[in-house]
């Protein structure tokens, strides 16, 4: 089922190749970017399906986004509940299959996928202690995953970063595994916002299916909604390289 | 808080109406809970019987001032009054409602509404702050609306005063917190330090819906045996009697803490409330709905039985508890937030529920719409509550308040700025004017927001086209489209306090002129009129002021006002707070994409100044930071204002500017430095032509106050055009100098040059040298 947004409403045109490659968005209480997420979708070409947590089964998609937001109010911590939501447990399954199922958490999402163990680390508050949000440049330090593919290496893309439990951690030997391993995929270039270990901003699991971080690519993908730089859409690159792999994997 | 006429029943003890009527000569605590002597004998003659316990709490909360505008309903009449057919023809929904409804066109509609959060911010900042947010938006939900945006005019004490921080580090958190929880974006609103706050900040919240035409939903309860129910969170004990106590007594160091009747939000909650309403919308599950505010029970249940037709019947024992042992009167009094209540039909009570569920939402069914004429509220099926709904929600007691020009108020005018010992040592020298430049722009009113935007979510949704620090808020509603619409705040405390009647106007005139400067048609007026104590005749007569200056000048400008909020006692002792009415206009933009944003960006571009320059300093920021106050505020022209608004459209519309910038607080000066920030382009600029046109030295030129003027860049292929369309309407304007990308300067003849880079570091610093 795919919905309508709630203010607009209006069906945006997609590339006919790709309009078959399904992503589901999911929602939970306290989701608020999840309209955006679909939104994104749709802009990039594919087609969006609503997720809603309580679901017991994830059905044809394609790709699953885990949206950003205040799932529960942030409440115990940050994606600490909505980790258990039965939905959950099915995308954890599916990401771990061999099919790979391609995850993009995005900033609560990227929580829920630490807290699911999806991706190793965690959140914790921004060192300043305020919500912040600014547009932030962001280096493409590996454009192998799935959801990076349409980027160069090394590529810097601006994006809107809007949160409070921003900062990211790990313990040494982890972060040492990620670096080693390529799979710091975002850094933040030039100023770091809220205090993250090595300027991580997002990473991604070994597979590369799994990608998680802390800005917001589904707000810079059109011009005059995102941020002033670069036509404000440097964010598109993360759903054009999933729809492409999908279309792509098809053939 | 336990009555004395509470003693005599079991259990709670309750007073029931029964009991009432034995018992005449018991007596009751009206005085504690805010009601005068006259109001308590009235409550008698109503009832034709003491009030009971529960009935005495209902009648104290609703007839408050913050709920019953007992003493500016009498003026306030005239927002309804002074109305043209043409300004009623796109109003679905005007006062009275939980908030106005405007036609925006294509089936769409947009609700807005400003409140005030005052007290409870004063004394709790967060959690006040947080409040104000979240009633706001319910107050839209309860329209039928999805919730899109928000905005908060803040006025704070003096920048250095050592409580300020603790008011403006909890306000602006609060405000961050609980909106940016709920997915709205923050697009707008005011920064304002003066002393004259500094007992009673002012925190205002405003937000705006939208909705299809037939999704508008009203608070009235229809239908005899409906079915009412209570949703979202549980009651507790906070905010008991925040409406009557807090809300409705100016501020005294020797009465106890204030901090229980704070209520205390939970954003979560509130969010999954928006969603679950919106499906129940979809559904159209409910026949009326109502959010509960200030007043709680008390004014969701008079409220809806009274625009209903007929009376309810309510057993308060269903009401779910987060304290059990909350007394009637207190489950009635209780501000807990996040609960809304609403009625419906027998049929729809099980898809009523299966929402609830989806949501994990927590609902009781309290009772039903009855054709008794009386809203009846039963303990453990005792009769508690027997009244007539009306004389709870609309037959309060209405005060004509003596009101009288101030004595003090010509000697106040006759003192004007210039030759004034503060003026002493007016800058006139390059290097002078260049010093007054920085020093204005880094003054704690003219500085840089961004210390509080950057704490806000400006992108959440996907639909924010422009925000902060442009002049006005827009929003798109119609993705396909483009429809859109344009918000901006404004007011004046100053301006207001040196004439009340001007002052309310001007309050208009900039958040109009805020509008069309952003390229939107204005539409819609809603005014937060936030003022000192209305039992002084002085503080009376400002306020009456205001409300014949703004609504005289809303039929000029033909924009209504759709609705909006009074907040009174803003006086710590005897001394009032500025006359402060806050002014939000609403306007539409057929297609967003065409918007006009205040920072250049293309070299070359023309910059034209609209509208004359007069020596118009008397409360200007100027004077402001001279530590002067006195003469008269500048003169408002609503014809030249809505002459200025009309080119602005134009213009926008066919792509003839690319930016615009009004002027206001700070003048020319202000004006030219922010356009410049905004994106570090600068630009070169002469006035010499100006000053000759209009008569001024240029220092006046740059920091005089004068309305109806704005700036714009105009595109060199464009100039034409547009010059021939300003003569065409008879407009002043001047071209007064050009975007110069490359040099990273703002130049204006006979002021030293100015680095943006030096601009740039002191317009930035201010806020976080105070705040961190």
């Amino acid at each position: 089922m795919t919905e309508l947004p709630l203010i607009g409403g209006a069906p945006v045109a997609v590339e006919p190749q790709l309009s078959g490659a399904k992503i589901g968005v999911v929602t939970f209480p306290g989701t608020l970017d999840d309209r955006d997420a679909a939104r994104a979708v749709r802009l990039a070409g594919g087609t969006a399906v609503a997720l809603w947590h309580g679901d017991t089964e994830l059905g044809d998609v394609d790709a699953v986004v885990i949206p950003g937001g205040f799932s529960y109010g942030d409440y115990l911590r940050a994606g600490a509940i909505s980790r258990f939501a039965p939905l959950m447990s099915k995308i954890i399954d599916a990401a771990n299959s061999d099919a790979k199922l391609p995850v993009l958490g995005i900033c609560n999402g990227f929580q829920i996928l630490t807290e699911s163990h999806l991706l190793p680390g965690s959140m914790i508050k921004n060192d300043h202690l305020k919500f912040l949000c600014r547009d932030q440049v962001l280096r493409v330090e590996n454009n192998t995953t799935l959801w990076t593919s349409d980027y160069e290496a090394g590529q810097e893309i601006t994006v809107p970063l809007k949160n409070q439990d921003g900062q990211y951690i790990a313990d040494e030997k982890t972060l040492d595994a990620l670096e080693a391993e390529g799979r710091v995929a975002f850094r933040y270039v030039g100023f770091n916002p809220n205090g993250s270990r090595r300027d991580i901003a997002g990473i991604t699991n070994a597979a590369g299916n799994v990608v998680g971080l802390m800005p917001h690519p589904e707000h810079a993908v059109e011009p005059g909604f995102g941020p002033e730089t670069n036509a404000g859409t440097d964010g598109l690159g993360f759903f054009t390289s999933v729809l492409n792999k999908i279309v792509g994997g098809a053939q | 808080m336990t009555t004395s006429a509470e003693t005599v029943g079991k259990k709670f003890n309750i007073d029931t109406v029964e009991n009432a009527a034995k018992t005449p000569d018991t007596e009751l605590p009206w005085a504690e809970l805010g009601l005068k002597q006259n109001e308590f004998e009235e409550i008698i003659k109503v009832l034709g019987r003491r009030p009971t316990g529960a009935e005495l709490a209902m009648y104290s909360v609703m007839w408050s001032e913050h709920c019953s505008y007992k003493s500016s309903k009498n003026h306030l009449r005239q927002f309804g009054e002074k109305v043209t057919d043409e300004m009623k023809k796109d109003m679905l929904v005007g006062i009275g409602e939980n908030a106005g409804v405007t036609n925006l066109g294509d089936g769409w509609a947009v609700t807005f509404k400003i409140e005030s959060h005052n007290s409870p911010s004063f004394v709790e900042p967060y959690q006040g702050a947080a409040t104000g947010i979240g009633g706001i938006v319910r107050d839209i939900i309860s329209m039928g609306a999805r919730p899109v945006a928000v905005m908060d005019p803040l006025r704070f004490g003096a920048i250095d005063h050592p409580d300020t921080a603790r008011v403006m580090h909890g306000a602006v958190a609060g405000i961050g917190g609980y909106g940016n929880s709920l997915g709205l974006p923050n697009i707008g609103g005011e920064m304002v330090f003066d002393s004259v706050y500094q007992g009673n900040p002012l925190v205002n919240a405003l937000a705006v819906g939208v909705m299809r035409h037939e999704d508008i939903r009203l608070a009235n309860a229809s239908g005899k045996g409906n079915k009412v129910v209570l949703f979202g969170a549980r009651t507790g004990g906070d905010g008991i009697g925040g409406a009557s106590v807090l809300a409705s007594e100016s501020f005294d160091d020797t009465k106890p803490s204030k901090r229980p009747a704070v209520q205390v939000g939970d954003p979560f909650a509130e969010k999954v409330l928006i969603e679950c309403c919106l499906e129940l919308f979809k559904g159209s599950l409910v026949e009326g709905i109502q959010d509960l505010g200030a007043a709680g029970i008390s004014c969701a249940t008079s409220e809806l039985a009274s625009n209903g037709d007929g009376g309810m019947q309510v057993e308060l024992t269903s009401v779910l508890l987060r304290d059990p042992t909350l007394t009637p009167g207190e489950i009635l009094m209780s501000e807990s937030q996040e609960r809304m209540m609403a009625v419906v039909t027998p049929e729809n009570v099980a898809a009523f529920e299966a929402v609830m569920d989806k949501w994990a939402v927590e609902y009781s069914w309290l009772g039903e719409v009855t054709d008794s004429g009386r809203l009846i509220i039963t303990w453990e099926g005792e009769v508690i509550v027997d009244v007539d709904p009306r004389t709870v929600a609309h037959d309060g007691p209405v005060y004509d308040r003596p009101f009288a020009r101030p004595a003090w108020q010509d000697s106040v005018q006759a003192d004007t700025f210039t030759g004034s010992v503060q003026d002493a040592g007016r800058p006139s020298t390059s290097g002078e004017l260049a010093a007054a430049v920085t020093e204005l722009i880094a003054s704690p009113n003219m500085c840089s927001k961004a210390w509080i935007t950057k704490q806000y979510d400006r992108y959440v949704g996907g639909n924010t086209a422009m925000a902060f620090p442009d002049d006005a808020g827009v929003v798109r509603v119609d993705e396909e489209s483009g429809l859109g619409v344009a918000l901006a705040t404004d007011a004046n405390g100053r301006y207001t306090y040196l004439d009340p009647y001007q002052g309310a106007q001007l309050a208009l005139a900039e958040a109009y002129r805020n509008v069309a400067t952003s390229g939107a048609v204005p539409m819609a007026v809603s005014d937060c009129l936030n003022f000192g104590s209305p039992e002084d005749p002085d503080v009376m007569w400002q306020l009456a002021e205001a409300i014949r200056g703004l609504s005289d000048a809303c039929m000029v400008l033909g924009v209504p006002v759709t609705g909006g909020n009074v907040s009174l006692y803003n006086q710590t002792g005897t001394v009032p707070i500025h006359p402060s009415p806050v002014v939000a206009v609403l306007g539409k933009l057929d297609d967003v994409a065409r918007r006009t944003p205040s920072g250049w960006k293309e070299d070359g571009q023309a910059i034209y100044l609209l509208g004359t320059t007069a020596a118009e300093l008397d409360g200007s920021e100027w004077s402001n930071l001279r530590g002067h106050l006195g003469g008269l505020p500048p003169k408002v022209d609503l014809s030249l204002e809505r002459q200025l608004g009309e080119i602005l459209i134009n213009a926008s519309r066919d792509g003839m500017i690319d930016t615009a910038h009004d002027l206001s607080e700070g003048g020319l000066a202000a004006a030219l430095v922010e356009s410049s920030l905004r994106y570090g382009v600068g630009a070169r600029i002469a006035l010499e032509e100006l000053l000759e046109r209009d008569g001024v030295d240029l220092f006046t030129a740059l920091f005089s106050e004068s309305q109806a003027r704005a700036i714009v860049s105009v595109p060199r292929s464009e100039e034409v055009r547009f010059k021939d369309m300003c003569t065409a309407r008879g407009f002043a304007h001047l071209r007064i100098g050009v975007v110069d990308a490359a040099g990273g300067t703002l130049e204006i003849n006979g002021v030293d040059t100015l680095s943006l880079d030096a601009l740039n570091e002191a317009y930035e610093g201010t806020l976080p040298k105070y705040f961190g």
